[in-house]
């Protein structure tokens, strides 16, 4: 209705004319239909926002209270314990802490390092240069005109990993389970055998673990750094490209000198939801991280992520467990809200640096 | 600002109206009898097979049963958001107090929980008692163990760690698992005791019994427990495990009853097989529980619930054991029938 309304004076006018200044259209006062549609529009927007803020509200005050009787037993030492004995009635999220980050770390820097290639490859003409290649290989000249082609195949593949983003959580933890563990379990024990003294390789693999978890866990995240960095690349202005290549660049330093510090923004924006993800990812990881409370370096060790230890804990959960795990479940919530708030002002720096 | 002044009001005439519109929508709705449980993922499905039959048969009865688990069947009961729970730990005293008006506890039918193991080249094995508690606290770490190859003269044990799987969610099977094993080693007890999610020293864990048997079908050495029926339709290893009596018994229908009727059952109806005495009963069993309120005001629905116990009791038992479910020994299935009479409207 809102949006119909402007055009619905024209409506009676030819096409053609839709952009021609008719005199006195302008200077026209708004019907009071127009007036009545414009601020009923305004003031569902102000609810809907409302209701927005209203539930993120909610939620956070019902978590909080659940979780005030037992944060008022554990106190801050929950955060630093690092037993989970509901015998005893020890409770401290210390490893599902270090585990959480250290996930969500990891997987960050792997999804990062191919989400950032494959967004430059999708972006700056690397298909149509590979696939010329290769038919030139072969002694195959093409037209220009099969330019068009190489184009669209870019855009199969963009949706291609778009589509990583459609498939059930739990779909990767039964691959990671059935696929991913058992491949790289004697590539990871053969590491732990030549170069146990690392740390990061100072245990063996014996099923699930941190590595099977931050590979899938990067696959998980690798849609949304593609698709975000891929559209920050593609609206960089073809002027600057030109002009790179203008003052002699080569398509190397075009792309790390000027290229990529121009779409940084976007591309961290990108890192800063996929970590956001990450954090969060439940199922997954509940499935393949080993759920041990230990706090190692080690790649090949299991670990806990407190969203993990949540889905793990609640079905069975009795009251009093109910308010530990919320308390837990507020302190997932704060460290997302810090990574978030740590990404918006690291944002906001670099896009400053950027216009000076 | 003088337009917006009264938008929160409108905002909460839109959501009362909202959600005043909801209220009457699933209101309007209970033509038939429906009763509503959630609780024990354990037993769902023979419950659903039970409730789905018994559906069938009786059109204006429609029952849904929800596996979210024991703790949140217990947590429904006493919140009264559902008609019936389930439960496999049962009910504790104070949980019961809570309950306004009390509940029963009636047990449906039972299980056994096996131990799995991933040892190529052993196709049968023997555990003695101290052998799968030393497994379990992480002191039986090697296959060659003594303690494992003197339950086994012939077999050939590799010199291989033991890679412990266990359960890494709360669920009523490490509750019952870790029970039986506080009650055959006064060490476990101490160490660890019976918990849905017990702290166990050693292993890795795993979610659910599916992944489990993941880890154990994928992992050369390694050794778990999982549901019984689950085990059997994964075709999973099993051990035969050293009873009270000193006899090694693997898992059956057959060993499971006998391991049942050595219980005898409280007037509450809960009782536990923690370690039963009998020379052919299975050591790991336990029965596992449907939740019910003393008293249900609406006469309707307590009639269709009565009758619907009343099914499950008698003829749903023949659908147990090919589930894999042990079907409970007639002494337990007068004693559910009698308690199922004393609650009223």
């Amino acid at each position: 209705m809102a949006l119909q309304s402007p055009s619905a004076g024209g409506a009676a006018s030819a096409p053609e004319s839709l952009f021609a200044v008719r005199p006195g259209e302008i200077t026209q006062a708004p019907t009071g239909l127009q007036r009545m549609v414009d601020s009923t529009f305004r003031r569902l927007s102000f609810v809907f926002a409302c209701c927005t803020i209203f539930l993120v509200t909610f939620i956070v005050l019902r978590i909080v209270v659940s979780a005030l009787p037992a944060m008022r037993h554990d106190g801050l030492g929950f955060l630093t314990g690092r037993v989970w004995d509901p015998n005893t009635g020890q409770h401290g999220i210390a490893g599902e802490i270090w585990g959480t980050l250290y996930t969500s770390v990891l997987a960050l820097v792997i999804g990062t390092a191919f989400g950032l290639a494959a967004a430059l490859f999708l972006s700056e003409g690397f298909m149509g240069k590979a696939i010329f290649t290769i038919l030139r290989g072969f002694h195959v000249h093409l037209h220009p005109f099969w330019a068009k082609v190489p184009d669209q195949v870019e855009d199969l593949l963009k949706r291609l990993i778009e589509l990583l983003a459609a498939i059930p959580s739990v779909v990767y933890g039964l691959w990671g389970l059935f696929v991913v563990i058992p491949l790289i379990r004697p590539a990871c024990n053969w590491l732990h055998l030549k170069l146990g003294w690392v740390s990061f390789f100072s245990t063996d693999l014996s099923g699930p673990g941190v590595l099977p978890a931050v590979l899938v866990l990067a696959i998980m995240i690798l849609p949304t750094i593609t698709a975000i960095s891929r559209d920050a690349l593609v609206s960089v202005p073809p002027k600057l490209r030109m002009a790179a290549y203008g003052l002699g660049a080569t398509r190397w330093e075009t792309i790390t000198g000027v290229i990529l510090p121009t779409a940084s923004r976007g591309i961290f924006g990108g890192m800063v939801l996929a970590f956001g993800r990450a954090l969060g990812e439940t199922m997954a990881l509940a499935m393949l991280v080993g759920n041990s409370n230990q706090i190692s370096v080690s790649l090949f060790s299991p670990a806990n992520t407190l969203a993990a230890l949540l889905a793990n804990n609640f079905p069975e959960a009795g009251p009093k467990e109910v308010g530990i795990l919320m308390y837990a479940a507020l302190v997932l919530l704060a460290i997302t809200l810090i990574v978030n708030i740590f990404g918006a002002l690291i944002l906001k720096r670099a896009s400053r640096s950027a216009m000076e | 600002m003088k337009n917006l002044f009264w938008t929160p009001a409108f905002a909460i005439a839109v959501l009362t109206a909202f959600m005043s519109s909801c209220d009457s929508k699933s209101g309007a709705s209970s033509e038939g009898i429906k009763l509503q449980g959630a609780g024990a993922s354990f037993p769902a499905p023979l419950y659903n097979k039970w409730f789905k039959a018994y559906g069938a048969a009786h059109p204006d009865v429609q029952v849904d049963y929800q596996s979210v688990g024991s703790g949140s069947g217990k947590k429904s009961v006493i919140d009264k958001t559902v008609d019936f729970g389930a439960s496999d730990a049962a009910m504790e005293e104070e949980e019961m107090g809570r309950v306004t008006g009390g509940v029963q506890l009636l047990p449906m039918t039972a299980g056994a929980i096996v131990i799995a193991y991933h040892v190529d080249g052993v196709p049968s094995l023997n555990l003695s008692r101290k052998a799968y508690a030393g497994i379990f606290l992480g002191q039986v770490k090697k296959w060659n163990d003594p303690l494992i190859a003197k339950a086994n003269p012939g077999a050939k044990l590799p010199d291989l760690p033991i890679n412990v799987v266990v359960r890494a969610d709360g669920s009523g099977t490490s509750y019952v698992f870790s029970k039986h094993l506080s009650a055959i080693s006064p060490e476990f007890e101490k160490a660890v005791g019976a918990n849905t999610m017990p702290n166990w020293p050693v292993g890795t864990k795993s979610k659910g019994n599916e992944g489990v048997t993941a880890s154990l079908k994928t992992t050369p050495g390694s050794i778990g427990y999982v549901e019984y029926g689950y085990a059997n339709s994964q075709k999973l290893t099993t051990a035969s495990l050293e009873n009270k009596s000193g006899k090694f018994v693997a898992a059956s229908t057959a060993s499971g009853q006998a391991a049942l009727a050595s219980v005898e059952l409280p007037a509450n109806l809960i009782g536990w097989a923690s370690d039963p005495a009998a020379a052919e009963a299975y050591p790991i069993v336990t029965y596992t529980w449907l939740i019910c309120y003393r008293h249900y005001p609406d006469a309707k629905k307590l009639a269709a619930l009565q009758d619907l116990l009343k099914y499950s009791l008698k003829d749903g038992q023949n659908d147990a054991e090919a589930l894999g479910y042990i079907p409970l020994p007639a002494s337990t299935v007068s004693k559910d029938l009698a308690a199922v009479q004393t609650i009223t409207n």
